[in-house]
């Protein structure tokens, strides 16, 4: 029943978590720019810090501002709770800290953000975590690589760069069969396109750095709890299930039926690996979730645009975009992603490295920058920045070509991103003499 | 703590300390599709500040085994026999919702051996409609967002059962369907809410009772609306029954919702009582 007791999406992203602040009457949420909080008493301190009561000690482990942005991804995305990092790759960082030791293993997706493909690859393996990485596609892969020390199976609602759609629930079943939790990167589609707890997956992180905050000002991320996976029953999380010395012989379990993760997260990774995220980063990034629901529609109806008018032009080879029934995910696209599947794409323009390179230098509107899910459309040639390294063979297993061209749709006037597209176009096709 | 209860282990918390039943002991019962896990932020305070706490899942509910009580009476009398194996000879009873009528009616069977009852989210009777008890028993999860749509009152709690940052709708829900998922054998939802809707001693409990009687109530509880109590209240207080109403401005998710002004209500009626009652 609509109301403010049961609100729609576009509600809950003005409202959820925030109230008029009751000391001043501000109707926006204040920016609480303070390391630290008084105590009531030398009682209420002892009992706070023993979690025997709920409020703010100090920054690095809540914030006001903070939770207002945690609880409403939480009710955007049906969370039970969320942590608010100091990056997407912090959020990441802590899911993964926070549930798996030295020795313990990991299931990727090889379709993912390179920062993300970094940590598990190079740097999580020095930490004694391991990583099987399996076409997000090929469920008989994903349940090869099971091990008895997996401990968790990992992916993006979209992939990277090729916009692979991840089937959630079927490889959520897979996870749960293996007794451990899938956490999905939903960076690309944000829940007004996509929630993925709503399909079996467990726990959901963003780089909110994108989407979320929207108009590329500040750097964050956001790890949500959907408070769905049974860690005592897996029977494979004894950080959670068993007496934690760490914090007061804390059993998160038992505390919490459905919050142990949430509990421990906060407890032992803010405290510790003190990736927190500064309430002023908090506040724009809310200011970006108010008008999520209004970006989106519009990042989602320019790309259509884009997409039908590249796909359309002699210059391009092909385009990467689950919206065409030429994609390999479109069919999983149209049940998962029915109001369309993100705006960050790529397309192949036929010809050189050096007419890739052409075509971005002569973009006046895109912004050519490393960057995706700002309000301003962006442009990057991977084989002349992110890739260059890379020779025709590796370039080639990733799934990019020479003229490999990633956009970011923005919210522009659309006819004056296809006039630019079209220019540079024109400039591709004369560098190719 | 597992304890041994009519041939089943019984499941309850105790606040993060040793059960120590020299102490006073506070025993909390939660609700329909409920546990323990629910009084978080009263039970560990209450431990740490000189109680005995025991937190338990009802039978057939979440770490608890055996069968789920079909009544108020049944989960009343499996209270008595949880304090008869644990060797508590008094306790404080502290319910909510469907557990304050088992609190209630318990508080009434043991008389001298409950100190307190204090009834969390209470109601008499506690009619459940037509169209929930048919939504509960035919589509739980239709039945869950209804209760938990009735129960909150803000979208902007205070800090709550996982600190800041907890959103304690998508945590109720969350718990609603894990306990419902925690019984393939009885369907916790529409067993509980039956339980409520066929209790009708809740005015002759109230005669039997020995101990004082805290009302904590959401003032715009839409479950267990506020004067939906005000029976029992009048009742307590026309037998000239020690009587204690606290209001607390939220819905029926009085202990997530407001937890703080939940504990401060349960920690001064406690205390106050405290001297005469051990």
């Amino acid at each position: 029943m609509p109301g403010y007791l049961d609100p729609g999406f576009d509600t809950l992203a003005l409202h959820a978590g925030a109230s008029p602040d009751p000391s001043t009457g501000a109707r926006a949420v204040p920016i609480h720019l303070s390391t630290s909080f008084v105590f009531e008493s030398s009682e209420q301190a002892a009992s706070l810090f023993n979690l025997e009561r709920a409020g703010h000690v100090y920054s690095r482990i809540s914030n006001p501002t903070n939770a207002v942005l945690e609880q409403r991804i939480s009710a955007l995305e049906g969370g039970i709770g969320a942590i608010a990092t100091a990056s997407g790759q912090a959020a990441l960082h802590l899911a993964i800290a926070t549930l798996l030791d030295a020795g313990s293993h990991i299931v990727a997706s090889s379709a993912i953000y390179g920062g993300s493909h970094n940590l598990l690859h190079y740097t999580l393996r020095r930490f004694g975590i391991e990583t099987t990485f399996v076409a997000p596609s090929d469920l008989q892969a994903w349940r090869a690589a099971l091990r008895p020390n997996t401990r968790l199976l990992f992916g993006e609602t979209v992939g990277n760069p090729g916009l692979d759609v991840l089937d959630i629930a079927a490889v959520a079943d897979i996870a749960h069969g293996a007794g451990v939790p899938l956490l999905v990167d939903s960076t690309l589609t944000s829940p007004w396109l996509l929630k993925p707890l709503e399909h079996g997956a467990d726990l959901v992180y963003h780089s909110a750095t994108k989407f979320l905050s929207g108009h590329g000002t500040v750097i964050g991320g956001l790890v949500v709890d959907g408070g769905s996976f049974d860690w005592q029953a897996s029977g494979r999380f004894t950080q959670l299930s068993e007496a934690y010395a760490g914090f007061h012989d804390m059993v998160f379990t038992e505390e919490s039926t459905v919050g142990a993760f949430l509990l421990r997260a906060r407890r032992e990774g803010l405290r510790d690996f003190g990736a927190c995220m500064s309430p002023h980063t908090a506040w724009l990034i809310l200011q970006g979730l108010e008008t999520l629901p209004l970006r989106m529609a519009r990042h989602m109806g320019n790309t259509e645009k884009v997409v039908e008018f590249l796909s359309a032009q002699a210059m391009v080879a092909r385009v990467r975009h689950p919206m065409l029934a030429s994609h390999p995910s479109h069919a999983l696209a149209q049940r998962l992603l029915p109001r369309g599947a993100g705006s960050v794409f790529s397309f192949d323009l036929k010809g050189s490295r050096a007419q890739g390179a052409a075509f971005v230098d002569a973009l006046k509107v895109f912004s050519h920058l490393a960057n995706v899910g700002d309000c301003r459309s962006l442009v990057i040639h991977p084989a002349s920045t992110t890739h260059f390294r890379m020779d025709d063979a590796a370039l080639a297993a990733a799934g990019i070509a020479q003229g490999t061209i990633r956009l970011s749709i923005g919210l522009e006037d659309p006819a004056d991103l296809i006039d630019d597209l079209r220019r540079a176009l024109k400039a591709a096709e004369k560098a190719g003499g | 703590m597992q304890i041994l209860v009519q041939g089943h282990s019984t499941y309850c918390y105790t606040g993060g300390r040793p059960f120590d039943p020299q102490k006073p002991t506070a025993l909390f019962i939660h609700g329909v599709l409920h546990d323990h896990s629910v009084w978080i932020l009263q039970t560990r305070y209450l431990a740490h500040h000189g109680w005995n706490v025991l937190a338990l899942d009802l039978p057939g509910h979440g770490r608890s085994a055996g069968e789920p009580p079909a009544s108020v009476e049944q989960a009343a009398d499996f209270v008595a026999e949880l304090m008869q194996a644990a060797g508590l000879a008094k306790a404080a009873l502290i319910g909510h919702s469907w557990g304050s009528l088992i609190a209630l009616e318990a508080a009434a069977r043991l008389k001298d051996c409950i100190s307190h009852a204090a009834l969390v989210g209470t109601a008499f009777p506690m009619r459940v409609s037509a169209a929930l008890l048919e939504a509960a028993q035919n589509e739980p999860l239709k039945a869950i967002a209804m209760i938990n749509q009735f129960s909150r009152s803000t979208l902007a709690p205070p800090p709550s059962v996982l600190g800041p940052g907890t959103w304690v709708d998508g945590a109720s829900i969350a718990l609603n369907k894990r306990i419902l998922a925690s019984n393939r054998q009885f369907n916790l939802l529409h067993r509980g809410f039956v339980a409520c809707d066929r209790y009708d001693r809740g005015l002759a409990a109230i005669e039997e009772l020995t101990c004082p009687l805290l009302f904590v109530l959401g003032q715009v509880d839409q479950m267990t609306p506020l004067k939906a109590a005000q029976g029992l209240i009048a009742h307590a207080r026309a037998r000239g029954q020690s009587v204690e109403v606290a209001s607390v401005p939220v819905g029926h998710h009085e202990m997530a919702e407001a937890p703080e002004a939940t504990l401060a209500a349960l920690r001064g009626f406690l205390a106050s009582r405290h001297q005469r009652s051990v």
